[in-house]
């Protein structure tokens, strides 16, 4: 195997031919081990031990090791090992603590050669001399190492462990009396195999098991482990601290691994669960595997390169009792399938992107968004790359900033903090927040809230009392009003909407004078305020009337995952909501109710139009005559980015139009709404939409996560105690600095030195001082 | 405080102060309630454990200061605590591990909402019509918000938690037999399916709190005075009976000191420690044959079967907990009694260690590592002591009734001669173990007694802690290895 450290012939005049090929086992595999040349392998388990010929197409089955009418636990094998000098040798251990050799070259049908059964529990590895013809060690559950000379009866000498579980033993492939051992409890020892009373060296490896080391083939006195916490670690011994030197975290506990020959950076881990693939790692590039073995359909158990030179065969036997060979060639490479773009998004609408170099040069001149001017300062660098086998990979890193000028998010913050979601009556808290949209320059929430109120409340309040203050509102599209009637202006709705239906793109000649007329009036809403968005929308609803550009071709260049990104609304929404209205109307037989909504809708100013619609309200329309027309309207809402408006909107009208609309579709939406406010630091709000959210799923979020971690003021330790005192300084923790008492309540500290106190004490203090009140000279900082 | 709490909370709206009533003589006291028409609690039994003497267990008062912190702990984290604290307090080690990880359970960052994690825990001791954890998770149920209505029966709580009814019957009372298709059940059934990381965590919860049916039972721990039937209105002179008493056929009265036995007894401990001296020294000179093995643990399993608890009579469950069963009727049943022949499980093919830890922390971060040092901490617990003698290595037997459990429920480890267990275990010790194991609510008091007589309490409550943990690993086992064949 690669652990030869004397080479008689090397590769050349016998090289390995073959292809991934597999054949089936009668049963899982524990382990395998391969034959010096290359030529045949053993595979042991708990119901198999056989050994296999690699043939050029196939794999054929040499020898059955497993005789006799009774199966005996001998044969049940958790570990073999074939010698690299002496071809007729191979060495088992057992789980029931027997170490077993067998001599190929006996003539009887019965190949078994010595027992050993000195160890009391499972043996978990066996591990001959790389050099040595006669010396075998072995590693058990018992705690023990035990060496044997075979040409004994009997162990050499028995190495302890100090009572813990021996998982691995790996003679040194530099040193020729060196063994290392791995434990359970995360550690790895170094033996002198002369000196059985005491370790030369021991140092903790991982936290839990280490199930595996590996020398490195070459003498440098490497030393890989992985171990139960899913690492692979290489260790470098020659110093006299042994030293972590490179770090690959796997995606499952690590059950083998095993240096692939020639390459010097390069070694092949499989897992104990869950995962079934093998890796071959590039140890400096530890994020993503090299390459990847895909075939087996259960956990791997076993993996050995064919020959200790040759790179390009491994062979692994797995619980699905199948033996595999790898050709090198016909791995799946994971870095050929990765996504070599990252886009990110920062808080404030900044937009991070990477991307191969090579990419962005080819598109020449063209700017990445036609709105090339909010490019802001293109930077690139290049990482020089040091590995020979992965391609030359370089970078470019944009940063498009949004305009400073305006502050995009304003109004989600604003329209969060003012909005009244409960604790008033249903109509007040419409008019509030109809108040506070139409204060932030968002006149058609402000027409929805409005319009939600005359639709769901009581009709026993009389419409006039309603409309007389709808009537109050100003009105948007007032202009459009003074112009014509509420007939025709119907009529020209209509036909918008179902053109904005088909094309939404209002670059497109569809949209008529009405949109441009809206653009003007509501000039405040002009691309500015565009927060972000995909660069669909981008192009399409940013610079609608600016850029006559057909952007449409090249515009997909960039997608961006569909997030429930906050979009401002467009003007070209507006006809929207009377769209859903009006169409569900016109089917429906109420041609009168169909006019009512259309005076509500539609903007109105003088009282001729409330006294027209008057008559047509309440008597026959009932509340829940509406809900599917809202239903839309939220839905619409959510899809357009704005589930602030949605989230809003269902928890005002609470019963009124929860059923209508499905849990899942509610959780979404209020997870959304949640991940937003939280984003944007608005706890309270959040906090606040969790109460009242009527969602199971979502009304629990209050109880997790409420832990909070503190450290002991007098000690600085971290505090275990769930009460008051600390368990390590035996004092109250939590005492104020100012008055000394303890806290209970609202606790302030600082998080430099960790004193704090009452909030009202700690503030008053600061206002005068700026040295912590607990004398410690801590510059404390009230923020 | 536990004598405190019931009392101050009954006479709240009296005038008459709770140390003026207790002045009273008891006569004169029950006159002055009859006239007043208040009621009094007064404790069934005194101290946590029916088996166990009170003056045995730490008093609260008593203990050092680092038990003292775990009471800490546990009070500020459960608001109270419960009487299983005070009997494992005599291994506050175990205790603290213990404590943090039902904590963890219950309380922490889990997949699960707090008030289903209460509503398992009631359907796990239910199983084992554990009264007493019942009634103590009724109470956390309703408090973190949960709904009345399910109280009523599995069939009035949500299709998810009744298809988790079948893997508790199962995972309770014959776990081998659990197999991939009883999760695919559980994960694929559309809108009522569960999560695997939900499910890890219900097993988890179902696993803990069989075995913690276990020890209660195997304990006799006593409700709390301020639980349902964890106090009486009765004059003390009617009835000194506790209901559980007398499903269980043993009272208070019936101190049975039989001085005889105990002279018969007399060098159990001795022969105990000699036959653990004879094993370890003459391990190496028999050497049994493989076959030899294999047929000794086939025998110990055979034999455990036929260590019957009771009669196979009927238990009637008590009222109050027998609506959370949909079949009484399925109780343990020893492997391989109808002829189904279940193979065998073998230790080393899948184990805690190496693959049942992995998945469960995979899954449920955290748990996998306190399960961990849990099972360690009971399995490695010793304090070298055997009654009286000092200086034991106790490995042996540890590790004896830890196989025996394990294989009770069909587990094999390779590494372990079973005829070890026949020589350090004896009869009344088996019959012990394997009824707190398969149906622990027809543990008495005289089994309790009846083995190991000249050991303390403290070992015994020792012996305890393994058969609880044993029996959760190997439920667990069971559940893990099923969940796996699932993944793959």
């Amino acid at each position: 195997m690669e652990k030869m450290s004397r080479v008689t012939t090397a590769l050349g005049s016998s090289s390995i031919t073959g292809r991934t090929m597999f054949c089936h086992l009668d049963a899982p595999a524990n382990a395998i081990s391969v034959c010096r040349d290359a030529a045949q392998v053993v595979v042991a388990g708990r119901n198999i031990f056989k050994i296999y010929a690699l043939e050029e197409e196939q794999f054929v089955e040499k020898l059955n090791l497993r005789v006799g009418r009774k199966p005996s636990l001998n044969f049940s094998c958790a570990d073999v090992m074939w010698h690299q000098m002496e071809e007729n040798l191979l060495a088992t251990a057992a789980t029931n603590g027997a170490v077993v050799t067998w001599n190929l070259g006996k003539p009887s049908r019965n190949k078994q050669d010595q027992l050993f059964t000195e160890h009391k529990r499972t043996v978990n590895k066996v591990c001959f001399h790389p050099t040595e013809a006669y010396m075998l060690l072995s590693g058990s559950q018992d705690g023990f190492m035990k060496c044997f000379d075979l040409r004994k009866k009997e162990s050499v000498s028995t190495f302890s462990g100090q009572s813990e579980s021996v998982r691995d033993v790996q003679f040194s492939m530099k040193d020729y009396f060196t063994f290392a051992a791995s434990f359970e409890n995360g550690n790895v020892q170094l033996w002198d195999i002369r000196r059985p009373d005491r370790y030369e060296r021991m140092f903790t490896a991982h936290t839990g098991p280490v199930f595996c080391c590996d020398w490195h083939p070459d003498d440098r006195g490497w030393l890989a482990t992985g171990g139960r916490d899913k690492m692979v670690k290489v260790w470098d011994m020659t110093t006299n601290r042994a030293k972590e030197i490179y770090c690959v975290q796997t995606i499952a506990s690590v059950a083998r691994v095993k240096w692939r020959p020639e390459k010097k950076f390069h070694l092949a881990t499989c897992s104990m669960m869950v995962d079934h693939n093998i890796y071959v790692w590039d140890i400096r590039r530890p994020f993503i595997p090299f390459a990847t073995f895909e075939e087996h359909k259960d956990v791997t158990t076993g993996i050995v390169w064919r020959h200790q030179h040759d790179p390009h065969y491994l062979l692994s036997g797995s619980k699905d009792s199948t033996l595999y060979q790898h050709m090198f060639k016909d791995a799946t490479r994971p870095v050929d399938k990765a996504n070599p773009e990252g886009l990110c998004f920062g808080l404030m609408g900044d937009l991070a992107f990477a991307v191969n170099e090579s990419l962005v040069s080819s598109d020449g001149g063209r700017k990445p968004y036609p709105g090339g001017d909010r490019r802001y300062p293109f930077f690139s660098f290049k990482k020089p790359n040091p590995t020979e086998q992965f391609a030359h990979v370089s970078s470019a890193l944009s940063v498009f900033e949004t305009d400073l000028d305006s502050s995009r998010m304003d109004w989600f913050v604003k329209t969060a903090q003012l909005y009244l979601l409960s604790g008033k009556p249903f109509t007040e808290l419409c008019d509030h927040n109809a108040t506070v949209a139409r204060e932030l320059k968002r006149p058609q929430v402000s027409t929805t809230w409005t319009m939600l109120r005359i639709m769901f409340s009581d009709p026993a309040l009389g419409p006039n009392h309603s409309l007389s203050k709808l009537g109050g509102l100003p009105l948007m599209n007032s202009f459009s009003m003074k112009e014509m009637g509420p007939e025709s202006r119907l009529e020209r709705c209509k036909g918008e909407s179902r053109q904005d239906n088909i094309h939404l793109e209002p670059g497109n000649s569809h949209i008529s004078n009405n949109n441009e007329e809206n653009e003007e009036t509501e000039g405040s809403d002009g691309p500015t305020e565009y927060m972000f968005g995909d660069a669909e929308l981008d192009d399409d609803d940013l610079y609608p009337l600016e850029h006559d550009n057909q952007t449409v071709a090249e515009e997909p260049v960039y997608t961006l995952p569909p997030e429930a990104f906050q979009l401002r609304h467009e003007i070209i929404d507006n006809p929207s909501v009377p769209e859903h209205l009006q169409q569900d109307k016109a089917d429906s037989p109420h041609v009168s109710g169909n006019e009512a909504e259309v005076a509500c809708l539609t903007p109105i100013e003088s009282f001729s139009l409330i006294s027209i619609s008057q008559p047509l309200y309440s008597p026959h329309l009932h509340a829940n005559f509406f809900c599917p027309i809202v239903r839309e309207m939220l839905s619409h809402y959510a899809e357009r980015g704005d589930v602030q408006m949605a989230v809003s909107v269902l928890i005002v009208l609470g019963e009124k139009i929860r059923k209508e609309i499905d849990d899942l579709t509610q959780e979404h939406w209020y997870m959304s709404y949640i991940d937003l406010l939280q984003r944007f630091e608005l706890w309270n709000v959040s906090n606040e939409v969790i109460k009242l959210s009527t969602c199971s799923a979502i009304t629990c979020l209050n109880q997790t996560s409420t832990t909070l971690h503190i450290n002991c003021s007098n000690c600085k330790r971290p505090m275990s105690n769930k009460g008051w005192i600390c368990d390590r300084c035996r004092q109250c923790a939590s005492a104020c600095a100012v008055c000394h008492h303890v806290v209970k309540g609202l606790f302030v500290w600082c998080q430099g030195c960790s004193h704090g106190g009452h909030l009202e004490h700690i503030m008053n203090w600061l206002k005068n001082n700026s040295h912590c009140p607990a004398g410690c000279g801590h510059l404390c900082e009230y923020t | 405080m536990r004598h405190a709490i019931a009392p101050s909370e009954n006479v709240e709206n009296n005038s008459i102060a709770v140390t003026d009533l207790f002045k009273i003589c008891t006569h004169c006291e029950r006159l002055n309630k009859k006239d007043l028409g208040i009621r009094i609690p007064r404790p069934l039994g005194s101290g946590p454990s029916r088996f166990i003497p009170e003056k045995e267990i730490l008093q609260v008062s008593k203990v050092d200061a680092s038990t003292q912190a775990i009471f800490e702990d546990a009070f500020a984290a459960l608001r109270r605590l419960d009487n299983i604290s005070l009997v494992m307090s005599f291994h506050p080690q175990y205790l603290e591990s213990f404590l943090r990880t039902q904590h963890y359970l219950l309380q922490m960052d889990g997949p699960l909402p707090l008030h289903y994690r209460h509503y398992i825990c009631i359907m796990a001791a239910a199983r084992h019509q554990c009264s007493y954890l019942v009634n103590l998770h009724v109470n956390d149920f309703l408090q973190v918000g949960g709904n009345t209505k399910w109280l009523n029966g599995l069939n009035e709580a949500p299709q998810k938690l009744q298809q988790l009814g079948e893997i508790n019957k199962i995972l309770a009372h014959r776990p081998w037999l659990l197999t991939k298709e009883h999760i695919e059940r559980l994960l694929k059934a559309e809108e009522h399916s569960w999560s695997l990381a939900e499910l890890i965590h219900a097993v988890v919860l179902l696993t803990h709190y069989h075995s913690l049916s276990s020890f209660t039972f195997g304990c006799g721990i006593m409700p709390e005075i301020n639980c349902d039937g964890g106090h009486t209105f009765r004059p003390p002179s009617v009835s000194q009976y506790c209901v559980c008493d007398i499903a269980n056929g043993n009272g208070h009265a019936n101190h049975h000191n039989d001085l005889l036995g105990n002279q018969e007894m007399c060098g159990e401990v001795e022969e105990l420690m000699e036959r653990m001296k004879q094993l370890q020294e003459c391990r190496d000179d028999e050497e049994a044959s493989q076959e030899e093995m294999a047929t000794r643990f086939e025998r110990e399993k055979t034999e455990s079967m036929l260590v019957v608890t009771s009669e196979d009579e009927e238990c009637v469950p008590s009222r109050d907990i027998s609506r959370h069963f949909e079949d009484t009727s399925y109780g343990y049943q020893d492997f391989s009694r109808r002829g189904e022949q279940v193979p065998t499980f073998r230790a080393q093919d899948y184990s805690w260690e190496d693959h049942g830890f992995s998945l469960v922390n995979r899954l449920y971060p955290d748990v996998g590592q306190m399960l961990d040092e849990k099972f360690q901490m009971a399995y490695n617990l010793t304090y070298n002591t055997m009654a009286t003698h000092k200086d034991v290595d106790t490995s042996m037997l540890r590790r004896a009734i830890w196989n025996y459990i394990h294989c009770m429920f069909g587990i094999r480890y390779d590494d372990y001669d079973y005829g070890e267990i026949n020589q350090l275990l004896d009869r009344s010790f088996k019959i012990y173990i394997k009824t707190m194991v398969c149906s622990p609510e027809k543990t008495t008091k005289r089994m309790y007694e009846s083995f190991w007589r000249q050991f303390q309490h403290s070992e015994k409550v020792h012996v305890n802690l393994l058969l609880m943990e044993a029996r959760m690993q190997a439920e667990l086992l069971y559940a893990l290895r099923a969940i796996t064949r699932y993944m793959t």
